[in-house]
């Protein structure tokens, strides 16, 4: 069986139809990790041994006909994602050795409809940056051009997608992470609304941003495991006590009267010529399936990336002071207790998960609290209210995904600041809590895929599914030669 | 000069909820170091607190029985700082919305009615513990995340009597409300206390230094006092007092400075991200005070007016909930609440204060008591019987009946025998005999203590009395 961009329905139907057996799907993604990933540096850990044991359980369930719809399909897990037994890094020399005694909410969901653990895929340490050159184990690679990053924070996942080393993955969202990698590799990823999907037991960065959300061949696929991801959740205050849709439902169903706003500030001059171009090409093709475009403003979008940075920083700064090396993780020297907590902060984390503590701590010390983090939550508000006045005449928001293409390893990694602008179109979709999800709408020159966004009201995932999934039906991904 | 000291109290005290504040773990005193915390209160990455609504009931209590507003909004903040009995590295606590704010408690000081103001009440976890080996430092979490209350007083202290009164009124509110077991050697209540004093009559208050490691009543009076006398003689000798937090050392009876303004934390706080405010409803609130159990001033008063105790024993009754809580089974369905009450007033206090009856494990109940109340007053027992039968109810826990049949203590009534001791008492003592029949009534006292020596509880006092008057009247 030819396993490249294999769709989860395509899987279920051969595992039920015993076209393949769950152990024999699972030895495929094996031997594909094992010749490619080498080169490629998707994941931290390959969990083949602990595969084999779940594939094996789970084709006792499709024997006895009662396998549900990931029933021994095999899944890649960011490394941020709690799984019980299984090391679970974060990309950080601070957890190399840890190995969590709970699985997340997200994990117990997938183990109840009998998954497929492949292994934990490499990010930016900490899920802060977006080109995964961050991560202390596996700087992972574009599976499109070797010599490019593939995105991040969820890098590992989308070039693990892209180059089928897993049919599809988990990332985690804080300000574009699941959809700037899904961009820049050419596969399609959803961050869903805050609060659909509970955060027990991701790692948190900044926890009023994150949110853990599928990478996948197709919005279908994507549609598929978010019906098992969401659930309400007890250990989770900000999970939300709403009902989970089939989000499958409305796949398929006319796209036409759908009303699409467009802000222009997202198709400004910051925006590369060949991406706006595609971008708004694809627009036209959802105009010819019966959309209606509207061209809108969003003026609050030039003090996002600060609003954004600030409040991203100032709960890292705190969320990540637990890493003191006293209970668990890297343990550094010293003859007090702030000698060994300082020496092996210094020494756990990287350069740049230090330079956002830095920025977190100054944003929230005294006499400076006023002046950064509540003129972000201010801003935080204009966001909402901005979106909120936009969704009183559109459906869905279309945008870019990233200003650029994937860029070359080394080209942006030097000047933080340039980094940060890149995230310019996914963040605000994060700050306001909304559900947003990626799919490739063209490639450039380079042949380097070329991503578009879908951005949704709160809690209508179904809505920015259905027409991601009208444009991809009449859209052809090139598949990376690797 | 003469000075005069300005006091504030931080007092912190542990809910008795079941469970944690934000995870399930038991919220019991003790256990062997490590073995009642999860991954949520040791602070493994990627868990998550979820608030206790009990804990927020029971501050919410708090607040109702200080007489606080209780705020309809309310949120709780990130507390950040570095230290080995702090799983995540900071503490969720409040900031600018606690639950409770501007409350106030009546104290007595000196016969003296006095308010103490409440600045606010806020709900937050507790940290672990802290033990020092050589060059080792072991940490047990199993305190971490048990919820506390910090109870933050205005400057209204001037004395140490003060504070100790406001202390004890506080532990009293608690422990009637039933949401602290106020355990001052378990850690369940503590007491910091900011302190400065001034020049009589100035209107402007000195520097503060604030005292921590208050283990005791008796502590808190000792510290207060020997701060007082540091801070004087700093001032008498033209010094200044350096803002700073203090530690008592009881053994040498002296305060040493711990940490000064310049090193004191910038604790960063922030909203904490996952915990969603609370919105309370009015019909919330409402519930929630009905819920409140009869608190020290309403209990007196019931004792006052439905059984027509003396004030001074319906103070010492609710002054220990322990004894109301006693007093009130004793008296369900007895006849007589007020023999109750000056008995158990008198000499079962004499006991508990003796340590012979111990309040936490008393091994007979408060209609045990009452019976025996009963049998003194209806001359049944003797006073001294009485008093022995208490004495062996508290050391073996049996009924009062068992005691007596056992000792054979009951009065028996026996006439010929009473009438016969009686005749040989007055013949063997003509003079004393002759002198009540003069009119001497002291000598009475002489004929009833020879009685009850030979009669050994044989017949009641009532019946003695009258056989002797009438017989030396003859």
């Amino acid at each position: 069986m030819d396993i490249r961009r294999a769709r989860i329905c395509d899987l279920r139907k051969a595992l039920d139809t015993k076209q393949i057996s769950a152990p024999e799907l699972c030895g495929e993604y094996f031997s594909r990790i094992e010749a490619v990933d080498g080169r490629l540096q998707s994941y931290i850990t390959v969990t083949k041994e602990k595969a084999f044991e779940m594939a094996a359980e789970a084709q006792k369930v499709i024997d006895s006909g009662k396998a549900t719809a990931l029933t021994g399909i095999p899944i890649a897990v960011k490394d941020n994602i709690c799984t019980d037994g299984v090391k679970t890094t974060c990309a950080s020399r601070m957890l190399e050795n840890f190995v969590p005694p709970y699985d997340a909410t997200v994990i117990e969901n997938l183990k109840r409809e009998g998954y497929v653990l492949l292994g934990k895929t490499s990010m930016d340490e900490f899920a802060m940056g977006g080109s995964n050159q961050t991560s202390a184990f596996a700087k992972t690679r574009n599976p499109h051009d070797l010599e490019r990053v593939p995105g991040g924070s969820s890098g590992g996942s989308a070039a693990a997608v892209a180059a089928s080393l897993a049919p599809c993955s988990l990332g985690s969202d804080t300000g574009g992470s699941i959809r700037q990698p899904a961009a820049f590799c050419g596969v399609t990823g959803i961050k869903p609304t805050y609060g659909r999907v509970s955060r027990y037991g991701l790692v948190a960065f900044a926890s009023s941003l994150d949110q853990i959300g599928p990478i996948a061949s197709s919005a279908e696929d994507c549609a598929i495991l978010l019906n098992t991801l969401c659930s309400h959740d007890e250990r989770d205050a900000t999970s939300a006590r709403v009902t989970v849709p089939d989000f499958t439902e409305k796949l398929g169903q006319p796209v036409n009267g759908m009303t699409i706003a467009m802000p222009k500030e997202f198709f400004a001059d910051e925006i590369d010529n060949e991406v706006r171009e595609a971008v708004l090409e694809a627009a036209k093709s959802l105009e010819a399936k019966g959309a209606k475009l509207v061209e809108c403003s969003m003026p609050s979008l030039k003090y996002a990336i600060p609003a954004y940075y600030l409040i991203a920083c100032a709960e890292a700064a705190s969320n990540l002071s637990r890493f003191d090396g006293i209970k668990y993780g890297y343990r550094g020297e010293g003859a007090t207790f702030e000698e060994l907590i300082r020496d092996s902060r210094t020494k756990g984390f990287g350069e740049e998960v230090k330079r956002r503590i830095l920025l977190g701590n100054y944003a929230l010390s005294s006499g400076y609290y006023d002046a950064y983090y509540k003129k972000a939550l201010a801003l935080k508000q204009e966001i909402i209210k901005e979106y909120n006045e936009l969704y009183s005449v559109a459906d869905v928001i279309l945008t870019p995904t990233a200003p650029t293409v994937a860029y070359r390893i080394g080209e942006q990694e030097k000047d933080p600041v340039k980094m940060y602008l890149a995230d310019i179109c996914t963040v605000t979709v994060n700050i306001a809590g909304l559900p947003a999800i990626n799919t490739t709408c063209g490639y450039d020159k380079a042949g380097m895929p070329i991503g578009m966004s879908l951005v949704g009201k709160r809690f209508d995932e179904a809505t920015i599914l259905q027409l991601a999934d009208a444009f991809e039906r009449d859209f052809m991904p090139v598949l990376p030669k690797l | 000069m003469r000075y005069y000291p300005t006091m504030g109290l931080e007092i912190h005290a542990e809910l008795l909820t079941k469970s944690k504040v934000f995870c399930s773990c038991s919220a019991e005193f003790g256990g062997e170091p490590n073995t009642r915390c999860c991954p949520v209160c040791s602070g493994l990455p990627g868990t998550l607190p979820v608030l206790n609504r009990r804990a927020v009931e029971y501050i919410i209590k708090a607040g109702y029985v200080m007489n606080c507003d209780i705020s309809r909004f309310t949120k709780w903040d990130r507390k950040n700082y570095f230290y080995p009995d702090l799983p995540k590295a900071y503490q969720i606590s409040q900031m600018p919305r606690p639950v409770c704010l501007d409350g106030h408690v009546d104290i007595k000081v000196n016969d003296e009615d006095k308010t103490i103001r409440i600045n606010r009440i806020h709900l937050e976890e507790d940290a672990g513990k802290l033990t020092h080996e050589g060059r080792i430092s072991l940490a047990d979490y199993n305190r971490c995340g048990i919820p506390l209350i910090e109870i933050v007083t205005e400057p209204d202290f001037h004395s140490a009597e003060e504070v100790v009164a406001f202390f004890e009124k506080i532990k009293l509110l608690l422990l009637y409300a039933g949401i602290c077991d106020c355990k001052m050697e378990q850690g369940s209540i503590r007491c910091d206390v900011n302190i400065s004093i001034a020049p009589e009559g100035s209107e402007k208050l000195g520097t503060r230094t604030e005292l921590k490691n208050l283990n005791s009543l008796k502590a808190i009076a000792k510290a207060i006092e020997v701060e007082i006398a540091r801070q004087t003689e700093i001032l008498d000798n033209g010094g200044e007092i350096v803002q700073e937090t203090r530690r008592f050392n009881e053994a040498a009876m002296e305060t040493l400075a711990m940490r000064s303004k310049e090193d004191a934390h910038d604790y960063r706080y922030f909203p904490d991200p996952d915990i969603p405010p609370i919105i309370f409803t009015e019909e919330e609130l409402a519930d929630i005070r009905a819920t409140l159990p009869e608190m020290p001033e309403q209990r007196m008063a019931r004792y006052r007016t439905a059984y027509g105790i003396s004030e001074n024993d319906a103070v010492i009754i609710v002054s220990d909930k322990r004894v109301s809580d006693f007093y009130d089974e004793a008296v369900d369905g007895c006849k007589s609440p007020k023999n109750v009450a000056s008995y158990l007033v008198g000499e079962f206090m004499r006991r508990v204060n003796l340590g012979e009856i111990d309040l936490d494990e008393l091994k007979f109940s408060g209609k045990d008591f009452a019976r025996l109340v009963e049998y003194l007053y209806s001359d049944k027992l003797s006073q001294n019987n009485a008093k022995l039968v208490l004495g062996e109810m508290a050391q073996r826990g049996s009924s009062p009946e068992s005691i007596a049949d056992e000792q054979d203590l009951w009065i028996k009534e026996d006439t010929e025998l009473l009438s016969a001791v009686i005749d040989e008492i007055i013949a063997s003592n003509p003079k004393a005999a002759e002198q009540y029949r003069n009119g001497d009534q002291k000598v009475f006292g002489f004929f009833m203590g020879q009685a009850n020596k030979a009669l050994k509880g044989a017949a009641s006092p009532k019946a003695i009395q009258e056989q002797l008057i009438a017989k030396l009247r003859r």
